[in-house]
């Protein structure tokens, strides 16, 4: 059954970008940000907005979204995050879920309650039919652009001084500032380029997961079982766990259909409770 | 205070500053915490004003006697979550798990062994009770995030149970059950609902000094100690993991004692998926949080502020009234919420924190 | 806990309790009438639907009946049993509503219907389409439609039409598995076969395993019952997946090509055959202006089955009040009962005997008409005249 198994990796890297952003803004700022998947839902309007109204082409739309949903997470963060970060985590997880509530009608107010279509271009609809897979265009499309970005995001992480310093901060933010760090400008710019990932799965996902104004709570469950899974440490640590989500998911439903939803929420809470940490987190001196 | 009494006994230092705790005589340590604790226990009287109000308003508002019972309800549930959060500390995401419990267990029983609600509404907390003790293991372990997500997941599993097993449970489309046989044998569930709205605030009651003698004992002590320092509190000598197991069971059997009056309210046993809704849980949890947490009656307040919030504003805006709760929520948590509840301190600049 | 702090508290509550809860004075000059729908959450847009047909059926047909002036007053339960049970309840109580209207679902139905039959006032269901509903209280009468109704006539098709076997798959609630059970008793009853049966999470973001199983079976078709906007994403996937080149075709009931979103599914809709009681693009004079005239008051909004039920629902509340003069209750019931008139979906009638709709139901196929903006409409090729609920005749 390869092609279940392409299917689940499609879905799982598809979710990996999607909240890879909250994992390293909860490693890094110790924040609960549960309107996450507000920004992921920002990227998919301006990819539908700009195909529909104005023709621009998918692939541009996919930049676009990722600098529209960062642009918004640095303001965001410069004005009303930062002050909560010293508050504790219930006060967080409330100021966030009142900024769900709040785009979520904002966008059901101009933009209509129902879901959004994406046309995707020809060269991307259909798929391969080989041997003993079938492999669909658009997930591969997928599947090879998220490779591109971990890639991208791991190099960072460990060849630039910038990635240095994000993990220095992550292991340890008053040292780091101690030893002269920005950190509160790593913070900014680390909640930008996360909140641009989530646009970017946004756009990506529009066609895959859907697009309507109650997409940041439908898909926030996912995005948190990512990240307490897979831990808040390493980007590896997320990927491989939204990797396992996306196929025990496809072939859950797959092979158990009648258990569908059952096996990926019960499997987290085995997982959380045999490693509280998450399976591939190492401990933090925090 | 052992320290002090040994170096009392040293050659050469001054006898020590007046020590609150004890009073005009030299009264031992351990008289002076039961004496501290007695103090703290006792009635204010503002709530015998909140009792005394309460009552009143069945006779003074029997229009609005099915807001005032949802109320009611919700305010019960919500001082069982803060039995939880405010006074052990766990941030619990999935704490309508044993509402639904308690509401389905309530209607099940109404509809298959006897239509009684008392006998309903004990059967409902001693299910929910289980339920509670039952998956107290899950809580022990982990972060605050790691918490947030079990108990969540907790509850969502549940929930699939529910829609699973639609046969017992009617699934998406509600469990319709019996007619409720009259409370205490004399008293109808009336059409206005006031008889469900005195069985209400009666259970509520009862609930309310419950928790009080539960918080206010040296167990509901030990778990504020519990709930500031975990490590502190376990190296002292406190059985963490019991008092955790504890307070859950405790708070379980109160949220089923608030689903069981949810689902035997209208006088006909009801209930649907919405008890088990994430929603439900963070509805609870927003209005826990607007009462404040930790006093115990944050709970009550939070309720009536949230309920009658969200009526005013869907009556003035049924579409969008979300946003505005939304607004409502980021700008309390922004100023500090602690500051909702005391207007005098709005106008000052600067953290009053 | 300081004594202040407590009293602040007290204050607070007390002066939002008495803002909020302030008696209302109750008009009696007036005839109300309790219109509940999800106008938020995840079926908010059944909501808005019946809002923009019930405010156009008040716009056509004035306000007044029998020197009285009609109120609709509208409250969002945001499609939780238990707000809209609450909501009923003072709608009663409070403002002494003549009759109750709406109802998106049928849990929602359901919690109301006791109240209904406690206070006597009739309850007019919208859109809820779970067979039973009318049965759960004797002041129950139905203006939308039934799942069993417009779910047998394309089985029915199915069969005629040399589908031999298929494969089912539709959402895990209530009104999917009566789907299910309906379209497969009607079509083993032509003779036909059904070789797996799907079920798919209501919540579910990827369809890829569920299409994967319709693949490995390889049916004639596949019948399929999704919510509307659920479809929508599943009609993409099914044609990115080259099933239908596979040789499988598409057949479902008329909610998955929705009108309200129709036009923008894309090519992967098209040729799709479907068996519903109402299409937008149903050839009548009054269904024409009916369709002008909502998408005229609601920024282009197309109008669906749901708006039409919404549109009847009030035919008959208004139709009901002017045959008793304004009174409500078992009076206001039986005037309801037995109405025959025609809809933009077509001629219908309220059923005396089980308080149902029994109305035509329609096969369409979806295509692009070059006349009518060269959009994706439901274009009508065939009907099955006067269907009754099947669930209550056997």
């Amino acid at each position: 059954m390869l092609t279940l198994l392409f299917d689940g990796i499609a879905y799982g890297m598809l979710l990996f970008v999607l909240a890879v952003g909250l994992a390293v803004t909860l490693g890094l700022m110790n924040f609960i940000n549960l309107a996450h998947g507000a920004f992921a839902m920002a990227g998919g309007y301006v990819t539908v907005l700009l195909m529909e109204r104005l023709g621009v082409p998918f692939l541009w739309c996919l930049p676009a979204a990722f600098l529209f949903a960062a642009a918004a997470g640095a303001l965001l963060e410069r004005t009303l995050y930062r002050p909560m970060y010293a508050r504790p985590h219930l006060d967080q997880v409330l100021f966030s879920i009142g900024l769900v509530f709040m785009a979520v009608a904002a966008v059901d107010y101009f933009l209509g309650a129902r879901q959004q279509i994406i046309q995707l271009p020809v060269w991307l609809q259909g798929r391969f039919d080989l041997p003993y897979v079938d492999v669909g265009k658009y997930r591969l499309f997928i599947i090879v652009v998220c490779a591109v970005l971990t890639l991208a995001l791991q190099w960072i992480l460990t060849r630039t001084r910038f990635g240095s310093r994000l993990r220095a901060s992550v292991d340890d933010p008053r040292v780091a500032s101690g030893l002269g760090l920005n950190v509160n400008r790593i913070f900014l710019v680390t909640f930008a380029v996360g909140s641009g990932l989530a646009g970017l799965g946004g756009a990506l996902g529009a066609e895959v997961l859907g697009l309507d104004p109650t997409f940041p709570l439908k898909f926030m469950i996912y995005f948190l079982i990512v990240v307490s899974v897979g831990g808040t440490t390493t980007i590896t640590g997320p990927l491989l766990a939204a990797l396992l989500l996306g196929i025990a998911d496809v072939a859950g439903k797959y092979y158990v259909p009648k258990l569908g939803a059952f096996i990926v929420y019960s499997l987290m809470i085995l997982i959380l409770v045999w490693r509280p940490q998450g399976l591939f987190a190492r401990a933090v001196s925090r | 205070m052992s320290d002090s009494r040994v170096a009392d006994r040293a050659p050469g230092r001054p006898k020590p500053a007046r020590d609150p705790l004890k009073g005009s005589t030299d009264v031992p340590v351990g008289q002076g915490a039961v004496i501290s604790l007695r103090s703290q226990a006792r009635w204010r009287w503002w709530e015998f004003a909140l009792a005394v109000a309460a009552a009143a308003s069945w006779f003074l508002l029997p229009a609005h006697t099915p807001l005032l019972t949802e109320i009611a309800i919700l305010a019960l549930f919500a001082i069982s979550l803060d039995l939880v959060l405010g006074y052990a500390g766990i941030v619990s995401l999935g704490h309508t798990a044993f509402f639904g419990v308690g509401a389905y267990g309530a209607a099940l029983f109404a509809t298959h062994v006897m239509p009684d609600p008392l006998v309903g509404l004990v059967v409902a907390i001693a299910v929910s009770s289980v339920a509670g003790a039952l998956s107290s293991v899950l809580i022990m372990r982990g972060s605050d995030l790691t918490r947030l997500m079990v108990t969540l997941g907790l509850a969502l599993v549940l929930f699939e149970l529910a829609n699973k097993l639609d046969h017992i449970t009617g699934g998406a489309d509600g469990l319709q059950g019996a007619q409720m046989a009259p409370l205490l044998g004399s008293f109808e569930f009336d059409l206005q609902g006031r008889v469900a709205y005195a069985y209400c605030l009666v259970v509520l009651a009862v609930g309310v000094y419950f928790a009080r003698r539960v918080v206010k004992s040296p167990f509901g002590v030990s778990l504020q100690a519990l709930r500031d320092n975990r490590l502190r509190a376990a190296s002292i000598g406190l059985a963490v993991n019991a008092r955790l197991a504890a307070v859950y069971t405790v708070a379980a059997g109160l949220a089923g004692a608030a689903g069981a009056l949810s689902a035997q309210k209208t006088g006909f046993a009801f209930a649907s998926l919405d008890v088990l809704a994430f929603h439900q849980s963070a509805d609870v949890m927003l209005m826990l949080v607007i009462g404040g947490t930790g006093y115990l009656y944050g709970g009550i307040f939070g309720a009536i502020i949230f309920k009658l919030l969200q009526d005013l504003i869907s009556a003035w805006t049924p579409q969008y009234w979300t946003f505005w709760i939304g607004l409502f929520l980021i700008v309390l948590m922004l100023v500090g919420r602690e500051r909702l509840i005391r207007p005098w301190t709005w106008w000052r600049g600067g953290s009053t924190r | 806990m300081s004594k202040r702090h407590t009293l602040k508290t007290l204050a607070a509550a007390a002066a939002l309790a008495l803002a909020g809860i302030a008696p209302q004075a109750v008009a009696q000059e007036s005839l109300k009438i309790g219109l509940i729908l999800p106008m938020t959450g995840p079926f908010a847009s059944t909501g808005r639907q019946i809002d923009a047909a019930v405010k156009l059926y008040m716009a056509r047909h004035g306000d007044k009946v029998a020197g009285k002036k009609v109120e609709v007053i509208l409250k969002d339960d945001g499609g939780v049993a238990d707000q809209t049970r609450r909501i009923a309840q003072e709608l009663i109580v409070n403002d002494k509503v003549v009759a109750l209207a709406g109802f998106g679902l049928t849990p929602l139905a359901f919690a109301t219907a006791p109240i209904a039959t406690q206070s006597k006032t009739p309850m007019v269901v919208m859109a809820a389409a779970t067979s039973v509903i009318p049965e759960r209280s004797p002041f129950i009468v139905r203006s939308g439609f039934t799942i069993p109704q417009i779910t047998t006539p394309i089985a029915d098709w199915a069969a005629k039409n040399g589908i031999k076997n298929v494969v089912t798959l539709v959402s895990d609630y209530g009104p999917g598995q009566d789907a299910e059970k309906w379209f497969k008793s009607q079509f083993l009853l032509n003779g036909g076969k059904v070789t797996a049966e799907l079920r798919v999470p209501v919540a579910n973001p990827d369809f890829a395993p569920f299409l994967q199983r319709v693949r490995d079976a390889k049916p004639d078709a596949l019948f399929v019952f999704l919510p509307s906007g659920v479809g929508a994403a599943f009609m993409k996937q099914f044609a990115e997946r080259g099933l239908a080149q596979a040789g499988i075709k598409l057949i479902a009931t008329g909610d998955v090509t929705d009108d309200d979103i129709l036009n923008g599914m894309g090519e992967a809709a098209l040729g799709v055959v479907t068996s519903f009681h109402y299409s937008a693009a149903h050839p009548s004079a009054m269904n024409k202006k009916y369709v002008a005239d909502i998408a005229k008051a609601n920024n282009g909004l197309r109008a669906n089955f749901h708006g039409v039920g919404g549109y009847d629902g009030m035919r008959v509340i208004l139709e009901g009040l002017k045959a008793t003069k304004g009174q409500g209750g078992e009076a206001l019931l039986n005037a309801m009962k037995g109405q025959v008139f025609e809809s933009p979906r077509g001629q219908i009638m309220i059923d005396a005997q089980t308080r149902d709709v029994v109305q035509d139901v329609y096969i369409r196929k979806v295509e692009r008409v070059a006349a009518m903006n060269n959009e994706l409409w439901n274009v009508e090729f065939d009907v099955v005249k006067s269907v009754k609920d099947p669930a209550k005749t056997k």
